[in-house]
């Protein structure tokens, strides 16, 4: 009995909660790819560094205020200069439609335009991103790193496997379904969120009932700014933040907004959860796990890893491929592109 | 100006940039920026196969260049003794079983039942990729522990580099079969996000898979298609040579070995731009961009479009491995870690859509242009900060930091570039004809 629970505290500990804090973190990301993909139809292959803009902005004024004092411990300063990173990444977004999307807009210019012109974005944001912080790993989570130690869950439960849950995780996982919750509501309930969905649905249709299309794109723009941010500052605390990293974070960001249906929000939340799960599940090694389920003399010999932990590209995009070949519009039937 | 006036002024234009770098700065500083020029123009025409010709948005052309690169190691560098004797049984195994796994994948789809296709190929494919872990993994430590600090991998056959170059082809090309077997019939986004994937695994493998490639300890010292510097220096011709023209014998040995490396690219660039333009011109080239431009329309015409997409995505990829292997011969070594998108996928497109995209002129004007402006925005960039920074006190942070951040200019100048084109001249610098 004692060897089950060992066996599953470990799964815990080693998958379960990071998958989940991970797949919060993809989810919130495929949430603000899709909803570009859902009102200007396009790919945005710039929203990975979109994203690690809006955190080297959390993370300057992080620094600020550790510097100056002010903390909300044990909850990580970040949270505090969030905001700021919004509006930073707002800012930074709306201006770059007014110079750059906007014109291809009113051109009705095909989406393969839009994407070219997002990887001008790509550029140029990256450029911004190193200007201001460096292309170096940044630190700044504080407060209490854990709400769970290793070593009380021992003594509390008598086991020999100890479960540790970070303070990131827990707070990535509290962000992330307020924020949902919010943009769910806002989607739904308002009249600019409806107004939104409409867009959407059918431009020309939208325009018709006089729905102003600046309106909405502007709206947009803050939104995913705002996503992706907040993706970003999760990230960065429960890892580290290094502005490269987030540009490969766009693939399995990708995957997720596919494999759940571009286009629909709920489907980008299904889709970072089972991407992030099969990549934990699949590049985690069984070794310890089946140690404690099977019988001695059966204990493997190898590690019981499906793929090193190197390949996890490869789970997104294997699981993506799957997805465009059995079923193209994604679980919740969103647009093909 | 119109047509060929303005590919020469252009073209003559590019000529005088590179030739004010050797006789302001130097003349191995110029060469240096030609031969990478040369390959960034090869690399450039393998994009505008694949995006002009046809409109397939492929960006992981990183990929397809460390494949390139890897089958230089792979042909030219001496076999490691006793590494076949350690892992050669095992690795014949592993790639039996890759070959049975995708029979019994192929067979599976041919006949089980519709319902069950895809589980049932799920499955087999499974099997197959443990029944293969089960051989590739022993074969892998056996040959890894071989000597690990200095070989530690398979080494090559040891055949002439150059032989390399048509390898690394034909390794880009078959990778790019089996992807685009896969992955083409997607739309363009998809596509383009499916080839973002495949460049990013080919780079882990490249990364970690020690025994073929040594992974992050790098190869180096990979044979050279041309003499050795130091050989040269002490050479009675080339002293004779360096007297006649005023300069020292390892200046002239630099440049010697240069031009050869730029007369060798220069040769597989006139073939290269040979091939394709006369493709471009024939009814497969006309039909190409008959599928590019109304694909329903030559669909209805009776045009395969899928396989003539993935015809098209092997020879574009094709090409550009065979500039990766360039790439590596020249470096003299192969450096996994060093492949980032944004140098070997990204600029390579800013290449060709500021060239002008279904114009192998416009892709190799794009290639010298933005090569140029990429190696030159780096010094540029330093004296635009140091001048800023000239008010500044010798030892305050920001200085510091200005000087630090001045090598990302050149990101934001590329984006601007591209941007300002795909603004301004949507066509590029040499658009394509569009005549009768």
């Amino acid at each position: 009995m004692t060897d089950i629970l060992n066996a599953f505290v470990l799964l815990a500990n080693f998958v379960l909660i990071p998958a989940l804090a991970y797949g919060a973190q993809l989810a919130l990301g495929a949430l603000g790819v899709t909803l570009i993909y859902a009102v200007l139809r396009f790919s945005n292959l710039a929203h990975g560094d979109l994203m690690a803009f809006g955190t080297a902005i959390v993370v300057l004024v992080t620094w600020w205020l550790q510097s100056s004092g002010i903390g909300i411990a044990p909850l990580p300063t970040a949270l505090l200069a969030l905001p700021v990173g919004i509006l930073g990444a707002a800012a930074l977004a709306l201006i770059t439609d007014r110079l750059v999307y906007r014109f291809y807009r009113r051109q009705r210019s095909p989406g393969v335009t839009f994407v070219m012109a997002s990887v001008g974005v790509m550029f140029m944001y990256n450029a911004i991103t190193r200007f201001i912080i460096g292309p170096d790993d940044r630190r700044f989570e504080d407060g209490g790193r854990f709400v769970v130690r290793v070593p009380e869950f021992r003594e509390m439960t008598g086991l020999s496997e100890g479960l540790a849950i970070r303070t990131s995780q827990v707070i990535t996982l509290v962000v992330m379904a307020v924020v949902t919750a919010a943009v769910f509501w806002f989607l739904q309930k308002t009249r600019t969120g409806k107004a939104m969905r409409a867009f959407s649905d059918n431009e020309d249709l939208a325009l018709l009932s006089g729905i102003n299309p600046d309106r909405v794109v502007a709206i947009t723009w803050i939104l995913v700014a705002a996503l992706a941010t907040i993706a970003g500052t999760l990230y960065g605390l429960d890892k580290s933040f290094r502005p490269f990293i987030y540009f490969q974070l766009l693939l399995p960001i990708f995957a997720s907004a596919i494999v759940g249906g571009i286009g629909q929000p709920f489907g980008a939340i299904v889709g970072g959860f089972i991407i992030a799960f099969s990549e934990v599940m699949l590049t985690y090694a069984y070794k310890g796990f089946l140690a404690y389920l099977l019988p001695q003399e059966w204990a493997p010999a190898g590690l019981v890893q499906m793929l090193g932990t190197d390949y996890k590209f490869a789970v997104s995009f294997i699981i993506l491929v799957v997805v465009l070949l059995v079923r193209p519009t994604g679980i919740f039937r969103g647009k093909v592109i | 100006m119109s047509g060929p006036l303005r590919i020469v002024a252009l073209y003559g234009t590019m000529a005088l940039l590179i030739l004010a770098v050797g006789y302001f700065q130097s003349w191995t500083v110029a060469l240096a920026i030609l031969n990478l020029s040369l390959i960034s123009a090869v690399m450039a025409l393998g994009v505008n196969i694949q995006w002009g010709y046809a409109g397939l948005f492929n960006i992981g052309i990183m990929g397809f260049a460390a494949l390139g690169g890897v089958a230089t190691v792979l042909v030219s560098m001496p076999p490691v003794e006793g590494a076949l004797a350690a892992g050669g049984v095992n690795l014949g195994l592993a790639a039996l079983a890759i070959v049975l796994t995708l029979a019994a994948a192929l067979f599976v789809r041919e006949r089980a039942p519709a319902h069950l296709r895809v589980q049932a190929g799920l499955a087999t494919i499974l099997v197959g990729y443990f029944l293969m872990r089960m051989f590739l993994d022993p074969a892998s430590d056996a040959i890894e522990a071989l000597n690990p600090s200095a070989a530690g991998y398979l080494g090559g056959l040891g055949l002439p580099v150059l032989f390399s170059w048509l390898v690394g082809g034909v390794f880009a090309a078959g990778a790019a079969y089996l992807v685009g077997k896969l992955t083409l019939g997607l739309k363009s986004d998809y596509l383009a996000i499916a080839t973002i994937g495949i460049s990013e695994i080919i780079l882990a493998m490249l990364k970690n898979e020690n025994w073929l490639t040594r992974g992050v300890k790098n190869v180096t010292s990979i044979p050279r298609p041309v003499p050795n510097e130091r050989d040269l220096q002490a050479a009675a011709w080339v002293i004779d040579l360096a007297d006649r023209f005023g300069t020292t014998a390892t200046t002239a040995a630099a440049v010697i070995v240069r031009l050869g490396y730029a007369c060798l690219f220069l040769a597989v660039l006139a073939v290269v731009f040979w091939l394709s333009e006369r493709a471009l011109k024939s009814p497969w080239g006309r039909m190409m961009r008959a599928i590019r431009d109304n694909r329903d329309a030559a669909e209805a015409m009776g045009k395969d479009v899928n396989r003539r997409h993935l015809q098209v995505f092997v020879l574009g990829s094709g090409v550009v491995g065979i500039a990766g292997a360039m790439l590596v011969t020249l470096d003299g070594q192969f450096t996994p870690a060093g492949y980032n998108p944004l140098r070997y996928t990204f600029l390579i497109w800013v290449m060709v859509i500021v060239g002008g995209s279904g114009n192998n002129w416009g892709a190799v004007l794009g290639g010298f242009l933005i090569w140029y402006v990429w190696i030159m925005a780096e010094p540029a960039g330093a004296l635009l900060m140091s001048s800023l920074a000239q008010g500044l006190p010798a030892d305050s942070w920001f200085r510091a930091h200005l000087m630090q951040a001045a090598p990302h200019l050149r990101l934001f100048l590329m984006g601007l570039i591209l941007l300002s084109v795909m603004r301004f001249a949507p066509r590029g610098l040499i658009p394509e004809a569009r005549g009768r």
